[in-house]
Parts: structure tokens; C-alpha cells; sequence
């Protein structure tokens, strides 16, 4: 939504990671680590398994305190005492892998929870109406809203997941690792899913990905974090340009010279 | 003429943001709805109940006044138009886009699936519960042939035993638990005695309470006691370990390679529980004899010399024989509960659980079935 941008506090970032370190016991994960995530941009996140992304997530909406280092989201300094992190928490969605679906609720009421935690005084119907309409906006068939986690599809899982995040219009949307398990065909639908929804409803998306296509058919830029820290922030023909070992196997590899290929034929 | 009412929220991060609407006389008995501000979720607030007292047509909603807006605003807007037939007037392209998308997305649909009447409900549970339970049964007794099959190939071929996985169950059933069941059957020794002796008292036979003690715990309690906190400590440890290979294909990966998980994982499970309940069996009665024998000291003044050689006196020799053939019973039935719902488990986490619950509630009841029937069957046979 362009009418969003530059109104709110912030400035052209959605996301602002500066010197951050993360640490489990002597095993450092994050050193001196830095990114900025633009508005209404969908940004990649890679790296070999083991190299924190997960981490730098978790880090970035609160699960994980980190040692050092400053993030702020939409502005709000995230390990600020003194910052409002409930007011922040309304404004962002998070799709975890599996889907973290409440196993005892219905999808329609997983996407009612943050809704009602969040305005209780909001009218019941109405709060019906907006998980409904979340629901079939997601990708998931009307009928699928009365049904338990249990009777879905990893596929469809994943959808209601993505129709929990995005329960309360968020400004940033976090997935992590949204098409792993899934067949190519349901992963392919679920990247232009993100991508059209991303269009219409024009928030930022924070991507972790391992999955080549997903880097290439949606994400406007990749970060690739190595080394413990973000090595390089770009488009993938910025990042093809530079010499690094592991981005020039990574984009050049086998997998992901046939990624590339399969945009191109599309193109 | 305006006649204005609506509402002013603020948002949560005290922006000064609000949703408000106004209504404006237009053609007819009509009205123009004129929404202004930001229309987002944290701002709608009542707006929806409203909306909903407009009793007069309305004409056409205006969005002219509107700052910014969310599906949740579009959704608004949109159900609006949609109930009244209202045309939508100066839409800003943004939501122009979320209005058309959440229209797209209106699809109807429920919250939560039709609940059945409650008598069908009713009687569908009780049959589930009839068919799981006659399910259950015939798999138990199927459970015991796969093992007792397993067994004979062991016997015949003694090279397949798995003596270190055995041993380590011996440790963890037997030699672990010997502290809490060395505790549990001291204390349970002293509430026998002490409530015994206050009823005994009353027909001054303070004395009887070294047979109360002495016969109830080498008989029933010292077995039947550790059988429930075997059933608790190792049965659930074992349900919960054999679901958890079972949820991660490692018991499939056994079958694949040739391992039969019954040798592998079951029987040296069913030994140690088997092994160690007459064991510990005892170890709970001696323990309990020895707290009871403790109080009796203590508020009877019977001296730890006269306990003993009354114990000898008044307890048959049969008393120790029974709670004996008992426990590696007992020892069966709570290993193979626990084996056998840690076989059960397909899928998920919460399985799991629900399978680890269900092997000690099980292994429990049955216990106690058979100890009645142990108490009949030996009083028959003249060990009474």
C-alpha cells in the first residue's frame, strides 16, 4: 500500500538489525551482524543449515534475547525497554514451518485468536466475517474454515497458517521456510499465493528460504548470511557478481543453475 | 443536513487515528454513507454495530474522506455495499484493490462444523468406545503370541538375546525405583499399623496388628503397590519411548534392515519387568514390615525382637508364596501395556501422550482385575 509508506515512524525500513550477536554457550551464531529491510519488499533469506537463520528471526520478533545489538521494526526499537512490544506484536504475522496451528481449535478460531486477543471489544460477528474472508484470501476452499488442523494437508496447513499472520493486516510478514515439505506444484502456488497477496495488500515479507524458485520467482532481494553475519544483500544477478565461494555454488550450482533456467523458459 | 454520529478509536500505538463515518440526505428516503479517516483494524472498533442501526436505504458510500485503509476497512465497506446495494463512490486505488480482493474472498463458510444432536453424539462415542476397547483386547492378545513367538526364537537361538539392552532395563526398572518404592512402602507400613492399631485397640487387641501388617503387605499391598508405581515410572517410559521410534520410522527402519523390533525393543523390556517385579515386590513388603514394625515400637512399645518372631508365628509361609506368583504377572501386564500402546502410535506428538495415558491407565485396571481374581483363585485352593 503506497498511501503506508513514509506515513508511519520508521522511514523507508520495515526491519533494522545493527551489531547483533547471538550466542549459545561457546558456539557464536550471529557476530556483529547487520540488515535493513525495505517496505513492501520481499526479501530472501539463505544460508547453509546452521548459519542462524531461523536465529536472526527469532531474534528479530522476540523469541530469542540476543547478547548485543539493536533491531528495530517499523521503527519501534525492539530491545527498548521502554517500547510498547504489544503494539508492535499487532503489526507483524509470523508462519512458522509447520504451521504452529492451535490443535484444538478450528482454523476459522486459529485465525480469531489474534483478532479477538488483540480488540475484544470487536463485534462477534463481524470478527467471524474477517477470519472468513482471511481464510478463502489465503488459498483455502470456504469449507476448509470449520475444519481441525488435523484434517489438512501439510498444504493447507501452511495456508492457515498464513491466513493466522495475516489475521491482523500486518505490516511485516515473517515466514520461515513456507514451501519446504511441499510438492512442487503446491509449492509453486503457495510462492505466487505470497507474491499476489504481498501485491494486494503491499506489506514487507521476511523470507527464510532454502528453496531456489521461491528466491527466484518472488523475492526482490537475497541476503545471504555466512560467516556469521549477512555477507551480501542484493538482487540475484548482484549477488551472481560478486566472488563468494559458497553464493557462486549456491546460485551456480546444479540446483541452481536449473532454477534459473526454469525462470528464464517462463520469461 | 449532516447528522453525525460515529466514533472516535484511538489506535493502539496512540496515533492519532480514528474511523468515523457521516450520513448525508440523499435522493429519496435514502441516505449517503461518508466514511473518513483511517479505516484500518485497530480503528473500526463499533463501527460494525453502527452500521448495522441504519434503518434507511442507503444511496452510496462515499471513501473520498478516507486516509488509509486495511481488508479489514475493505471488508467493512465491501459487506456494507453488499447488504445494502449501495454503489461505492472515490475509491483511492488501494481500495479499489483490497475491497475487490476481500469481495473475491467472500465465500461464506462456518466457524466450527455442525455439532451432531447430542443423543446421536452420545451413542457414535459409546459405540467408538465398545469397538476401541474389543479392538484393543484382540491386539493385546495378539501382542502376547508375537512375544511369546519372539521368545521361543530366543530360547532356541540364545545368541539373538540382547543382554545389554536387558541389563540396562533391569537398572532402569529394578535397581532405579528402589528408592521411591522403598519409601512409598515404609510409609504405607506405618499408615497400615497405625490405623490397624487404633481399630484393634478398641477390643484391646493391640498384638493383631503385627498379622495385619505382616499378612496384608507380603499378600497384597507390597506387590500391588509396586506394580502401580512400575505401571507409572516404566510403563508410561516405555510407551512413550517405543512411540517416540515409532513416530520418527525408526522401529520401521528396524523391520527394514531385518531387526525384529519385538527382540529388539520389546522383549528385553518385558524381562526386566518381568525380572524385577517379584524383586521388588519383596523389597516393597520387607520395607513396609519394616515401617510398620517401626511404629509398633514407637506407640505399641512391641519391641523389634517380639515383631519379628510374632511375624514369624503368624505369617504362613504361603503369604510370601502368593504375592510371589503374582508379581512377575503383574510385571507382564504392565511391560506389555506399555509395549503394546507404544506400538499403537501412528503420526503425531499428541498420539504420543495419549498412548503413554492410556498404557498406565491400563496397565493399572488390569492389575487390579487380576488381583481379585488372585484373591479368589488362592483362598480356593486353601492359601487363604
Amino acid at each position: 500500500m503506497e498511501q503506508r509508506e513514509g506515513d508511519e515512524a520508521g522511514g523507508e525500513f520495515a526491519i533494522r538489525v545493527r551489531g547483533l550477536r547471538n550466542s549459545f554457550g561457546d558456539q557464536v551464531v550471529h557476530e556483529n551482524l547487520s540488515l535493513d529491510v525495505r517496505r513492501g519488499e520481499i526479501l530472501g533469506v539463505v544460508g547453509g543449515s546452521g548459519t542462524g537463520k531461523s536465529v536472526l528471526m527469532r531474534s528479530i520478533i522476540g523469541l530469542q534475547h540476543p547478547d548485543e545489538g539493536e533491531i528495530e521494526v517499523m521503527g519501534h526499537a525492539m530491545l527498548d525497554d521502554s517500547t510498547d512490544q504489544l503494539a508492535i506484536r499487532s503489526r507483524w504475522g509470523v508462519l512458522f514451518q509447520g504451521g504452529a496451528l492451535f490443535s484444538t481449535l478450528t482454523v476459522a478460531e486459529n485465525v480469531m485468536v489474534p483478532i479477538r486477543e488483540f480488540y475484544p471489544a470487536m463485534e462477534r460477528q463481524f470478527r467471524r466475517e474477517l477470519a472468513l474472508y482471511k481464510i478463502v484470501l489465503s488459498g483455502l476452499p470456504a469449507e476448509a474454515a470449520s475444519k481441525y488442523p488435523s484434517e489438512l494437508s501439510g498444504g493447507m496447513k501452511k495456508r492457515a497458517g498464513l491466513a493466522r499472520a495475516l489475521a491482523l493486516d500486518p505490516d511485516v510478514l515473517f515466514l520461515d521456510e513456507p514451501t519446504a515439505g511441499l510438492d512442487p506444484i503446491g509449492a509453486a502456488a503457495f510462492d505466487s499465493l505470497t507474491k499476489k497477496l504481498q501485491q494486494t495488500l503491499g506489506y514487507t515479507v521476511f523470507l527464510i528460504t532454502h528453496d531456489l524458485d521461491t528466491l527466484h520467482e518472488i523475492c526482490d532481494r537475497v541476503a545471504v548470511l555466512a560467516d556469521r553475519k549477512v555477507i551480501a544483500v542484493g538482487t540475484i544477478p548482484e549477488l551472481l557478481a560478486l566472488d563468494h565461494p559458497w553464493i557462486q555454488e549456491y546460485f551456480n550450482g546444479p540446483r541452481g543453475r536449473a532454477a534459473l533456467q526454469s525462470r528464464d523458459r517462463k520469461a | 443536513m449532516l447528522v453525525l454520529f460515529g466514533q472516535i478509536a484511538h489506535s493502539l500505538n496512540a496515533m492519532a487515528d480514528f474511523a468515523d463515518f457521516t450520513l448525508e440526505d440523499a435522493a429519496g428516503d435514502a441516505l449517503n454513507v461518508h466514511f473518513s479517516g483511517v479505516l484500518v483494524i485497530e480503528t473500526i472498533g463499533d463501527l460494525p454495530q453502527q452500521l448495522g442501526k441504519i434503518e434507511q436505504s442507503i444511496g452510496a458510500i462515499d471513501l473520498a474522506a478516507v486516509d488509509k485503509i486495511d481488508t479489514a476497512g475493505a471488508w467493512l465497506v465491501y459487506r456494507l455495499g453488499r447488504d445494502s446495494g449501495a454503489e461505492i463512490r472515490n475509491m483511492s486505488t488501494d481500495a479499489d484493490r483490497l475491497i475487490r480482493a476481500v469481495g473475491d474472498a467472500d465465500q461464506g463458510g462456518e466457524v466450527r462444523p455442525e455439532p451432531l444432536p447430542p443423543f446421536l453424539r452420545i451413542m457414535g462415542q459409546a459405540g467408538e468406545a465398545v469397538f476401541n476397547a474389543f479392538n484393543s483386547l484382540i491386539g493385546m492378545i495378539a501382542f502376547l503370541g508375537e512375544i511369546i513367538i519372539a521368545l521361543g526364537g530366543q530360547i532356541l537361538h540364545p545368541g539373538r538375546i540382547r543382554w545389554g539392552a536387558t541389563f540396562r532395563h533391569f537398572e532402569q526398572v529394578g535397581v532405579t525405583a528402589l528408592g521411591i518404592v522403598g519409601l512409598m512402602s515404609f510409609l504405607i507400613g506405618i499408615v497400615i499399623a497405625q490405623q490397624g492399631a487404633v481399630q484393634l485397640r478398641q477390643f484391646g487387641a493391640e498384638v493383631f496388628t503385627i498379622n495385619l501388617v505382616g499378612r496384608i503387605t507380603l499378600r497384597e499391598l507390597g506387590v500391588l503397590m509396586t506394580a502401580i508405581m512400575v505401571a507409572g515410572r516404566s510403563g508410561s517410559a516405555f510407551a512413550a519411548q517405543i512411540g517416540t521410534m515409532k513416530m520418527t520410522e525408526e522401529v520401521d527402519a528396524m523391520r527394514t534392515i531385518g531387526v525384529s523390533p519385538i527382540e529388539a525393543l520389546v522383549l528385553p523390556r518385558v524381562a526386566a519387568s518381568v525380572l524385577m517385579m517379584p524383586l521388588l515386590g519383596f523389597y516393597a513388603s520387607v520395607m513396609a514390615i519394616i515401617g510398620g514394625g517401626l511404629l509398633c515400637w514407637i506407640t505399641l512399645e512391641i519391641p523389634p525382637v517380639t515383631f519379628v518372631q510374632r511375624i514369624q508365628e503368624v505369617v504362613p509361609m504361603h503369604d510370601l508364596y502368593v504375592g510371589l506368583v503374582k508379581a512377575p504377572v503383574f510385571g507382564l501386564i504392565v511391560a506389555m501395556a506399555g509395549c503394546f500402546q507404544g506400538m499403537q502410535v501412528r503420526g503425531n506428538a499428541e498420539e504420543v501422550g495419549m498412548r503413554t495415558t492410556a498404557a498406565v491407565v491400563q496397565a493399572i485396571f488390569m492389575v487390579i482385575v487380576l488381583d481379585a481374581f488372585f484373591a479368589v483363585f488362592f483362598t480356593e485352593v486353601g492359601w487363604g
